[in-house]
């Protein structure tokens, strides 16, 4: 990545409140002009990341560069980025103009080019005939559309939203999707959008960084993301997926035969032994259903139920191990009739190995040999 | 949801209609200002007893400027009563911004201590102002008495501002930060306006408290320094004079004006906020 042109980096950072780590070891480079999107479960560390970024809190250890400048130290006010709030945060007393204008003022903008930014703004976000108005007198959307104004209208070279559409109803909420989508390519201004929608987060972003426990996971555009996750966590929390664990049987050139507990099953992958243990995540829409078995296959089950969901029907299998297996057809596709025995299958190039064991064993016993060290460090410090 | 709306409806005018709850209501006026009514009318009465009308004047309300005792005493009170006003709500204002925003050790302890002047006897609060100002050799002059009156109303001013802020997105304050306020503007611009209304009432009830306040100042005011209500208790032996009905009529009229007023300012505030 050229670093000229990454407007934010954070370094390693991390955050602590009261000895307990909520962001752990970020380290994340965001490129000017891009739509980035800090993607986790709630209670996962995304507002504690953005709020280190804006300047509302500082970081624990770790460094946060902007424009190529360490900001640590520098109030909010003092970095050229702007916060769209989780909950707007208008201000009650004012009404959109003023609102819009809070910003302009605070920097002594002469009064008529504040006016003249101010329409401009206005116009932006489509609020033309709302100028009069005050916050307790507008609907959700009308009160993030002037908190989106209020931040843009100072021209911030990175602009952090927290959740903005996160108290909106679902159908606002998707055309409001589109239109900051539309808004950030237009303005051309590095956005970083906080949620916990992944599909919103693959809808709207340019990159993705998935974070699980204050741990960034994975970092990719949706697609990478999507088709190729790392880690269990990412494949099960974007999108919908199937996870299996498996042992690899056989290598066969860049094929991988695998026994599942439920049967055999096969998979492209370089790079792993035989007797190996390896979890396996497959999407819904990539299980097939046949009547006749079909080659490096032999997995068994019975179709549970289907569910018509408008465009997709999203069938339950029961595996002989009792394990359910989630698939997803098109509605004119042939469905197999319910309580019938079906054969599964994948292409192999569909399977995709998510985080090994191996891996997971050696962050536990990292995990581990840290927290001896900080204990250890605490009995001496308590012999002092 | 129409039909218990128009039902609802119906009851109400029917309990309007109801005469018995039209004389409970006149009961209840009658009973609450019936003294009033009472000081009113004997400010016009011509004899100098308190006990029957004997005719209308209108003299009491000339010479009432010329009782000097009662007209010191009227000033005193108007001096204390806007002095500690003042003090009381910059005071209890910056108090309660300051614990609605800050997280400190002991924070509840100080929150809670607050509540002290407010719940506990007048009368142990004054004796423990006056031991307070003896043990430290103060002579009781007009300071004491205000001192002693902003420390009284000043938490009445906390908890009406506070409670104003309970409900505050607390974002709004970084909002502002955010968008390149410093402190001072954050508080002139953005909490002041949001608090304005809260402000205004803490202030009515200090106001009130030491207009009327009979107690604390007995004990915590100097010889200078008398109040009204101090005065006009000292004249209860040898009989209230007329020309304090005159004086305490034109107090009602200011009150209900000033009522009135702040009740206009804060429905503003509030259609503003
Ligand atoms: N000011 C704070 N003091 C203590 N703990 C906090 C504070 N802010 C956040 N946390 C904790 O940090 C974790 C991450 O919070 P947050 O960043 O808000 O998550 P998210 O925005 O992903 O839902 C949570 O467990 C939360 O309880
Ligand atoms: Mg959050």
């Amino acid at each position: 990545m050229n670093s000229e042109n990454v407007i934010v980096r954070l370094n390693e950072v991390e955050k602590e409140f009261d000895g307990v780590k909520v962001v752990k070891k970020l380290s994340l480079d965001i490129k000017e002009g891009e739509f980035l999107t800090l993607l986790g479960p709630s209670g996962c560390g995304k507002t504690t990341t953005l709020r280190m970024i804006a300047g509302f809190s500082e970081a624990t250890s770790g460094e946060i560069m902007l424009e190529g400048v360490d900001v640590s130290g520098l109030k909010p006010n003092e970095r050229n980025v702007n916060t769209v709030f989780q909950n707007y945060a208008l201000f009650p007393h004012m009404n959109v103009e003023d609102n819009i204008a809070f910003g302009l003022v605070e920097k002594k903008v002469p009064k008529a080019e504040i006016k003249e930014r101010v329409s401009e703004m206005i116009k932006l976000v489509q609020l033309e005939g709302l100028e009069k108005r005050k916050p307790a007198q507008m609907s959700g959307g009308q009160k993030q559309r002037v908190a989106i104004a209020r931040a843009l209208i100072n021209k911030p070279r990175v602009l952090l939203l927290d959740e903005p559409l996160g108290a909106l109803d679902l159908k606002l909420r998707k055309q409001m999707q589109l239109e900051l989508k539309h808004l950030q390519q237009k303005l051309g201004i590095t956005f970083v959008y906080v949620t916990h929608d992944q599909e919103e987060a693959l809808t709207m972003s340019d990159r993705i960084a998935v974070m699980h426990e204050g741990v960034m996971e994975q970092i990719g555009t949706p697609d990478e993301v999507y088709n190729h996750p790392k880690t269990k966590f990412v494949a099960s929390f974007v999108g919908e997926s199937n996870i299996l664990e498996s042992y690899v049987r056989s290598v066969d050139g860049d094929l991988l035969h695998i026994d599942l507990e439920a049967g055999k099953a096969a998979l492209h992958a370089k790079g792993f032994g035989v007797e190996e243990m390896i979890y396996i995540c497959v999407r819904p829409e990539n299980v097939k259903l046949s009547e006749t078995p079909v080659e490096h296959f032999s997995i068994r089950g019975k179709v549970i139920e289907h569910i018509f969901a408008g465009s997709v029907v999203k069938t339950e299998v029961e595996l002989l191990t009792g394990q359910i297996l989630k698939v997803a057809s098109h509605p004119n596709d042939d469905h197999v009739e319910v309580g019938k025995r079906v054969y599964v299958h994948w292409r192999p190039k569909d399977a995709i190995i998510v985080h090994t064991v191996e891996e997971q064993i050696y962050n536990v016993i990292e995990q581990t040999t840290e927290k001896l060290y900080k204990e250890m460090e605490g009995v001496d410090e308590g012999e002092d | 949801m129409k039909e218990t709306e128009k039902t609802f409806l119906k009851k109400s005018r029917k309990i309007k209609n109801n005469p018995w709850s039209v004389v409970y209501a006149c009961l209840v006026y009658i009973f609450l200002y019936m003294p009033i009514a009472v000081v009113i009318a004997f400010s016009f009465n011509t004899s100098r007893m308190n006990v029957v009308f004997e005719g209308f004047t209108f003299d009491w309300y000339i010479s009432m400027w010329s009782n000097t005792l009662l007209m010191q005493a009227f000033k005193n009170t108007l001096i204390v009563a806007f002095v500690s006003t003042l003090l009381s709500t910059f005071l209890g204002t910056l108090c309660a911004v300051g614990l609605n925003r800050f997280e400190f050790k002991l924070k509840s302890l100080i929150s809670t201590s607050l509540y002290i002047p407010i719940v506990i006897p007048e009368l142990v609060f004054a004796i423990a102002m006056l031991i307070l100002f003896t043990s430290v050799n103060i002579s009781m002059n007009m300071a004491t008495l205000i001192i002693s009156h902003v420390t009284f109303s000043m938490p009445f001013v906390v908890i009406t501002v506070r409670s104003r802020m309970a409900g505050f997105d607390k974002s709004i304050e970084e909002a502002a930060h955010d968008l390149g306020a410093n402190e001072l503007h954050t508080f002139t611009r953005v909490i002041l306006p949001m608090i304005a209304p809260g402000v205004l009432s803490g202030a009515m009830l200090a106001l009130t408290l030491s207009l009327d306040d009979v107690v604390v100042s007995f004990f915590t005011a100097g010889p200078d320094s008398q109040t009204l209500p101090l005065r006009i208790l000292s004249m209860v032996k040898k009989g209230v004079s007329p020309d304090v009905n005159a004086l305490s009529t034109l107090i009602i009229i200011g009150s209900v004006l000033l009522l009135v007023s702040t009740t206009l300012i804060q429905n503003k505030l509030e259609k503003e906020g």
